[in-house]
């Protein structure tokens, strides 16, 4: 067994020894340019494109015309958002989310609501001028808007009712389990809503999304689904027919694949239509211009074709790999929690908090094994796990959370390993720490007036 | 995030870890932090009735850094005085460890628990005194 060990596959998967091959002879000399049409380079180029074109489109039983090449699956969910809500604005302007969705998702929300904020600023301030007969700056607003009673102005009111900018975004909760709440969501969509961005699994809780009912609920409703499936696609089945989905971002580091590739599927039939973000040559049918990166996206078709063969088999294994992890954990440890749905999980992940300890300080003590904390600490930001605690889990428990990442090549051997190595290093930790000994003692924690910092 | 080696050596081999008996009316406790934001620390210091530091014991909740301030701290209190140990500042405990910005609520945690375990200790003798 090689030190040290890689369980953080949610965060990425190394290359499949399979996957270089496939890309090699396209970083040497099948070098062309998939759009140059009139010599043997750019046809071999093309040729190898449209193959892993198939590929993928196979892995979520799309048509290959629906896949679009991108850089990233951020790109792709920067795509899928920004891009629905620019194309349909005269239909509505409203999304629906999770508290839980990845950062890209959440961002691209945070900047359309931005947007439709600073537009609706710009109009308070003309209004405000209006109604006060002179020049009024944005400082002014808090105090204008009230005294003026904005609120009730039906002039003012008609403006924000044709404001073409941006974004209304609902962010529903989750239940504890991590799981998306069906009733909410049906609640939440209103005759404005455009889309829905529900991810197939979560990259730190392993939640798998029951995204056939979200499908059917957003076709029913008639709203887009865009639907993030980076962390499940491979692991566990999804399939553009079955879930209904509009939008899907995929990417390829997350099986198995090169790093700077990934796609976004568009639907066909019904058409779906998007504004593209990125302007140029027009390339990938006019959604996202830019010289394709011919030997990544090979790579990508081929991990596609890998997970898509493999995946059965694989999530077997994986699933017996983490059994074993719990089970060794808990036998030698107390006061586990594992965190997020059991049920509906990737077969992967692990998630669990080692009450009474901190995350970072126990990743240092297993500084020859890879994975992830929800841990303030090991962000700039000092907040633990936004998605721990949209899940009800409590900050100390958050803290004190490591994430486990199996994948494909991890062994029995090192899974052992890292059981024994954590089991050592809660214990040492647990005697170092106050709060373990003041709970053996009977005392709720809880009831401490403790001073924040 | 890369650690400065005096940091890994305390966390490593922290000095001073373990509990004193929070009873004893020369022992004062300092219990700073919260649970909720990552840190606890406990610093027990055992003062003579001439105010001199005999002994000094710790336990923390916390990352690497925050260990490492408090096992330092333990260190540097031992055999001063009450008023001496006071003037301890976070500024020195985070350049002896070299922490980096993200970092320094370590040292200011490790400030306030000798803070508040000095005080724990006057308000015993003060109640003693009665």
């Amino acid at each position: 067994m090689k030190l040290p060990i890689y369980m953080d596959n949610h965060a990425t998967t190394p290359l499949d020894p399979r996957v270089l091959d496939a890309m090699m002879p396209y970083l040497k000399e099948d070098f062309g340019n998939a759009a140059s049409r009139n010599h043997v380079f750019g046809w071999k180029a093309e040729a190898a494109v449209e193959a892993a074109r198939k590929q993928v489109a196979l892995l979520i039983g799309a048509d290959p015309k629906e896949i679009v090449f991108t850089s990233g699956a951020t790109e792709s969910d920067n795509l899928a958002i920004k891009g629905v809500i620019d194309f349909y604005r005269g239909k509505g302007d409203h999304i629906v989310t999770l508290k839980t969705e990845h950062k890209a998702v959440l961002d691209s929300c945070k900047r359309l609501e931005r947007a439709r904020q600073e537009r609706i600023d710009e109009l308070k301030v003309l209004r405000l001028g209006e109604l006060a007969g002179r020049d009024v700056t944005v400082e002014e607003i808090p105090t204008l808007e009230i005294k003026h009673d904005l609120e009730n102005d039906a002039q003012f009111q008609r403006w924000v009712s044709k404001v073409q900018a941006g974004a209304r975004v609902t962010y529903l909760d989750v239940k504890k389990d991590g799981m998306v709440d069906l009733e909410q969501l049906k609640a939440a969509i209103t005759d404005k809503t455009v889309l829905v961005s529900i991810m197939l699994a979560n990259n730190e809780i392993g939640t798998v999304q029951p995204v056939n009912e979200i499908g059917a609920i957003c076709r029913e409703r008639g709203v887009l689904f865009h639907c993030d499936a980076v962390q499940g696609l491979g692991k566990v089945p999804f399939d553009v027919t079955a879930s209904k989905a509009d939008l899907v971002s995929i990417t390829a580091h997350k099986m198995y694949g090169p790093k700077g590739v990934g796609a976004l599927y568009v639907r066909r039939k019904p058409r779906v239509r998007i504004a593209p973000i990125i302007d140029g040559g027009g390339h990938e049918r006019g959604m996202r211009s830019g010289t394709l990166n011919v030997a990544s996206i090979v790579g990508f078709g081929k991990a596609a074709e890998l997970a898509r063969a493999e995946m059965p088999e694989e999530a077997r294994k994986l699933e017996k790999l983490r059994g074993r992890l719990l089970d060794g954990l808990k036998k030698k440890l107390d006061m586990l929690v594992v965190n997020g749905s059991w049920e509906h999980r990737l077969p992967g992940n692990l998630n669990v908090s080692f009450a009474y300890v901190e995350g970072e300080a126990l990743m240092m003590a297993i500084k020859d094994v890879a994975v992830s904390s929800g841990s303030a600490c090991t962000s700039a930001s000092l907040e633990p796990s936004y998605v721990l605690r949209a899940c009800g889990v409590d900050e100390d428990m958050a803290h004190s959370s490591i994430r486990f990442g199996l994948g494909r090549f991890n062994t029995e051997e090192e899974v052992d390993y890292v059981i024994d190595l954590m089991a050592r290093s809660v214990s040492r930790l647990r005697d170092m720490s106050p709060l373990y000994e003041m709970a053996k003692e009977g005392i709720d924690l809880k009831s401490i007036a403790w001073t924040a910092h | 995030m890369a650690y400065s080696d005096k940091v890994i050596e305390h966390y490593e081999n922290p000095k001073n870890v373990g509990t004193l008996d929070k009873e004893d009316p020369n022992v004062g406790t300092g219990l700073v932090g919260a649970p909720a934001c990552g840190d606890v620390m406990r610093l027990q210091l055992k003062i003579s009735d001439e105010g001199v530091i005999q002994d000094a014991k710790f336990k923390t909740f916390g990352c690497g850094s925050a260990i490492a301030s408090s096992s330092l701290v333990t260190e540097w209190v031992k055999g001063k005085t009450v008023d001496e140990a006071a003037t301890i500042t976070n500024k020195e405990i985070a350049k002896e460890l070299s922490l980096p910005p993200v970092k320094i609520h370590c040292s200011v945690l490790a400030e306030d628990a000798i803070k508040a375990a000095i005080e724990d200790f006057k308000k015993k003798k003060a109640a003693r005194g009665k």
